[in-house]
């Protein structure tokens, strides 16, 4: 058999594993040895479980074998970002606070892959608790984009972006909380949905901001990217904010790709200057290829989103300066006892091990969210941030009166270097600043890869939103543009990315 | 170790001479429910510790809260018997401060947006006089778990080497039941206290949301208390006493402070603003944490629940679940048994309302019930200083036997006095009343003849008291009886004797 399994796209090893082409063993065998060979450069796993994943592969194999009725993954692996809870299997979120932990339960996400028959290879890297663009604010390290290993793979989830990019995984779980799921997908050529808040279980997922974090899926192709969000999707008892309907159809619509008749609507604010002239003409010819598929363009304007970075970033902080204070030493997690004090108070410990175990990120937005919560204070910036919120859904709402859906670049750049934007949190910052409005107004997203900027030869991604609940329509676009660009390219992206080293060292590539 | 201090007081005279208190409370209510207010753990009081937990209660990374649907009933409920109005649509805050026994550093509460609002609650006063409680707002919260320091002498923090926390009663539902400042209570204000506490709990537990047992912690009460000088409107600072957990406290409380309060002021000093802790043993307060008005938890809406949204229909079917309101129970108890004003008030005041109505509803007589559970009974729990259900429960003595002791009255088998012994017998473990009579062999004599014989002998032998008896003095016939009932050692029917002396020494 000549397929590479690790190339492969999960519908395909699907149809493999359906037939008994290959075993779930041998592709996650290829998947792990893959691993081995080339993530000594990316870094895109924190933790990688052989044992774990071999043992569930060779379980479906056996109830393959047996004649059961199985899931339509059952037997592909995937890749679980490190913030989602998984029994058994250490889960830091990027954070030297919970270095060590080993979670007593199963995200629901999690429970629902396992459910599903799916092997789970490891934990993926991440910006600390998901705040940053980079993966720079890992406490483990940078993961490192295999289109170019000095540059970074987005973030906050870029381990599980890059993982998908350099063939270690066909699918992985990210979250996206302003846009950690769309700007790596982006910038690694890689596909990244966050479908409609309360859409997915939030149920082990550990909360940056309650209110924004949604996880989803991270792949290849858009028809798998719809595979996993129904593997995923649906009710969930466990979480109050789960939304209980059936999943959209996405995975229907990511077949039928069509978009004939569709109102596709560029956003106006979200177009304009600070997009990297490549990423602007990958754009423009995307949203040609939709015209060109029957798909009608309108211009519609936003104008809160110009007000978005700045509520996200008084919404975020609030939430996650109380989400983040349950890291206290009490129960799970570092232990850090003060230095110089004979016999500490629980309260002094709780102080050194959030001083030693949060990186600065992470202080600076306990710090600002502190500060935006404090009496005094409150109205003017959490109240302020909240009213913005609601005219952003505002926005949507009458944006989606005229369109079908919304579109623009992902990020405004492609891949920046490592250490570009490290002093200088706003230029960070301003990398989510077309992905958070999605976040704060609840509603879809998902980004393409539309090609390669010309002038530095990197991807850049295209962006699509839904209307809340109906995911399905990003499947629709994301799939019509990606069979057009396909053929233009004459093949996947991901084919133009140079090889990777797979010598196996933690030296850079070329 | 009892806490001493050296806080001045002046006596509570004084106090009312030059200030008058203004006072609020806060009651915290651990509700029924068989699980947490925000996860399936079980609630058990007295469990192995850190047996009911989950990841939800612990605050594992990750975990997300469920709202308590029968939690939400029961504070509606409650809302509803304390005349509140109910939200339409409300939310859970989060209250951010670090504590360790507090699982994810934040207690899941409500802040500007309760449950209910906006009520009153008849309180019922020793003479008889009803006050109006105004109640602000109930709203719903979780409870904290427990620390327990260890190594020390005290059980508390100070000396302990390290602590333990268990965790089984974090999460578990509480609501917080909020008055008005009340005003203009003077010298009563330590009395209403107690008796709005008192009332509160009976209406809790007519409304079977919680088992209100205030020395198990699941209804604790909080004293916040601020004097005003006399002839002024000028609010004073307040103290705010916690966790004071017996009816009596919490009227030694609230006199406690005044007198404090009061000493300060006079001193020209000024009240500190600070949580005080109560000491039962000793009756008196210590300075706790001080409290100031930087004291900042940073509410905000708690996002990951969603809106409580009672719809009125669903508010409207609890109200046709609540029980009839106590005050208003206790009215028509009273006019259904017959007893007099003084009478229903000691009924009350000993606690035993409730034991009396199931007595009379097993068949008893209202005043059968009253006189026996009031009595004997009664005194014993006193001298043992509890309450008599408490009693009740520890001696087995039950509603369904203080009938049986009636019906053996009324059936003649025994005499008052008599059945007095056999109640003895009851509360002494020796069985039934039935069983006590067999076996201490009580029993009325029912031969006349020997009566008879005896009211022959005791009238020749006191010809005196019976000629009176023949001039017309019948109350003196009273001694005839007594000395016959001495003759036949107490197994005789007095009423029959009185008869029997009577038809021989008038017409
Ligand atoms: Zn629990």
């Amino acid at each position: 058999m000549t397929t590479d399994l690790t190339r492969a796209s999960a519908a395909d090893l699907a149809d493999l594993l359906s037939r008994g082409e290959t075993s779930s063993v041998e592709v996650t065998t290829a998947l792990l040895d893959r691993t081995e060979a080339v993530d000594g450069d990316v870094h895109a796993y924190l933790h990688v479980d052989r044992d774990g994943a071999l043992a569930s592969a060779r379980d479906v194999d056996e109830r393959r074998g047996r004649g059961e009725d199985l899931h339509r993954l059952a037997g592909i692996p995937i890749a679980v970002k490190d913030v989602m809870a998984t029994k058994g299997l250490p889960t830091t979120c990027g954070s030297k606070i919970l270095e060590g932990w080993i979670p007593p339960y199963d995200a629901t996400v999690v429970s629902r892959l396992k459910h599903a028959g799916m092997p789970i290879l490891g934990k993926t890297n991440m910006d600390e608790f998901a705040m940053g663009s980079s993966t720079e604010h890992s406490a483990y390290g940078p993961t490192r984009n295999p289109w170019d290993l000095d540059r970074i793979p987005g973030g906050s989830g870029g381990g599980s972006s890059a993982v998908v990019a350099s063939f270690q995984a066909p699918l992985a779980i990210g979250t996206d909380t302003g846009g950690s799921i769309r700007q790596p997908a982006a910038v690694t050529g890689t596909v990244g949905t966050k479908p409609t808040y309360g859409g997915v279980s939030r149920y082990g997922l550990v909360a940056l901001a309650s209110s924004l974090d949604q996880a989803g899926p991270c792949t290849r192709t858009v028809l798998d990217a719809a595979l996993l969000h129904e593997v995923i999707g649906g009710h969930d008892p466990m979480d109050s904010t789960s939304i209980d309907a059936p999943v959209p159809a996405v995975v229907e619509a990511a077949r039928r790709a069509d978009v004939s008749g569709m109102r596709i609507g560029i956003v106006r604010e979200l177009t304009g200057e600070g997009f990297q002239p490549g990423v602007r003409a990958r754009f423009d010819e995307s949203v040609q290829h939709l015209v060109d598929a029957g798909a009608e363009v309108v211009e519609v304007s936003c104008p809160s989103f110009t007000a978005a970075l700045a509520a996200y970033y008084l919404i975020l902080p609030s939430e996650a300066s109380s989400n983040l204070a349950k890291f206290d030493a009490m129960r799970f997690g570092l232990r850090v006892l003060p230095e110089g004090v004979d016999d500490p108070s629980a309260e002094q410990v709780m102080a050194a091990t959030r001083d030693a175990g949060f990186g600065d990120e992470v202080k600076r937005r306990i710090i600002l969210g502190t500060y935006a919560l404090s009496s005094g204070y409150y109205d003017a910036y959490y109240g302020s941030a909240q009213k913005v919120r609601r005219l952003i859904a505002d926005d949507f709402t009458r944006a989606f009166e005229t369109a079908d859906v919304l579109v623009s670049p992902t990020a405004p750049t492609t891949a920046f270097r490592f250490g570009d934007k490290l002093d200088d949190p706003m230029a960070m910052y301003l990398n989510d600043i077309a992905t958070i409005p999605a976040n704060l107004a609840g509603v879809p997203g998902m980004s393409v890869p539309s090609g390669l900027a010309d002038e530095d030869g990197l991807p850049a991604g295209f962006q699509i939103l839904a209307p809340a609940a109906k995911d399905e329509r990003l499947y629709a676009v994301g799939a019509a543009l990606e069979q057009r660009l396909l053929s233009s390219w004459g093949g996947p992206l991901l084919d133009r990315a140079p090889e990777l080293s797979t010598a196996g060292t933690t030296t850079k590539g070329a | 170790m009892s806490a001493t201090t050296t806080d001045a007081v002046i006596s509570y005279d004084e106090v009312l001479e030059r200030y008058d208190p203004v006072m609020g409370l806060e009651v915290h209510v651990e509700l029924g429910t068989l699980t947490k207010m925000f996860c399936g753990c079980a609630t058990e009081f007295g469990a192995e510790p850190n047996s009911q937990v989950c990841p939800v209660c612990l605050g594992l990374p990750g975990a997300l809260p469920v709202v308590n649907e029968k939690a939400v009933e029961s504070a509606i409920r409650i809302g509803l018997a304390l005349n509140c109005e109910i939200a339409q649509w409300c939310r859970f805050a989060r209250k951010n401060y670090f504590y360790p026994d507090m699982p994810k550093n934040f207690q899941t509460s409500q802040y500007d947006e309760p449950i209910a609002f906006e009520g009153f609650l008849e309180v019922d006063l020793d003479d008889g006089t009803t006050y109006r409680v105004e109640i602000e707002r109930a709203h719903m919260e979780e409870d904290t778990g427990k620390s327990l320091h260890v190594g020390g002498s005290t059980g508390r923090i100070h000396g302990a080497t390290h602590s333990l926390v268990d965790y089984n009663r974090a999460g578990i539902p509480l609501i917080e039941i909020v008055t008005k400042p009340l005003r203009g209570a003077g010298e009563r204000a330590p009395e209403i206290a107690r008796a709005y506490v008192a009332a509160l709990r009976d209406l809790l537990k007519a409304l079977d949301v919680s088992d209100v047992k205030m020395e198990q912690g699941s209804m604790r009460c909080d004293v916040n208390l601020s004097l005003m000088p006399k002839g002024t409107d000028a609010l004073g600072t307040r103290s705010e006493t916690k966790n004071v957990n017996s009816l009596r406290s919490v009227e030694r409380a609230v006199r406690y402070e005044m007198c404090r309060h009061g000493a300060i002021l006079d001193g020209g000093g000024r009240v500190v603003q600070e949580t005080r802790h109560w000491h039962e043993d000793t009756g008196v307060t210590t300075s706790g944490r001080e409290k100031s008005d930087a004291d900042d938890y940073r509410y905000f809406p708690e996002p990951d629940l969603v809106p409580v949204a009672p719809t009125r229909e669903t508010v409207e079917a609890l109200r046709g679940t609540l029980p009839e309101p106590p005050a208003q129970r206790r009215k028509r108890l009273q006019s259904d048994w017959g007893f007099a004003d003084l009478e229903m008030r000691d009924v009350i005041n000993a606690g035993l309302l409730e034991l009396i109505g199931e007595t009379v509803e097993a068949g008893a007589t209202p005043a059968g019930a009253r006189k026996w559970w009031s009595g004997e009974i009664a005194r014993r729990a006193n001298a043992a200083a509890v309450d008599v259900s408490t009693y009740a429960a520890e001696h087995a003595i039950t509603p369904a036997q203080v009938v049986e002791l009636e019906s053996l009255v009324t059936s003649g088998r025994l005499n008052d006095s008599m059945a007095r012994q056999v109640l003895e017998g009851v509360l002494d473990g020796e069985g039934t009343p039935t069983t006590v009579a067999d076996a201490r062999g009580l029993q009325l004599v029912q031969d006349d003849s020997a009566l008879e014989a005896a009211v022959d002998e005791v009238i020749a032998a006191n010809a005196d008291v019976a000629q009176k008896v023949r001039d017309g003095k019948v109350q003196a016939a009273g001694a005839l009886i007594g000395q016959v009932m001495k003759a036949m050692k107490g197994q005789a029917d007095a009423g029959k004797a009185r008869e029997l002396i009577l038809a021989k020494l008038t017409p």
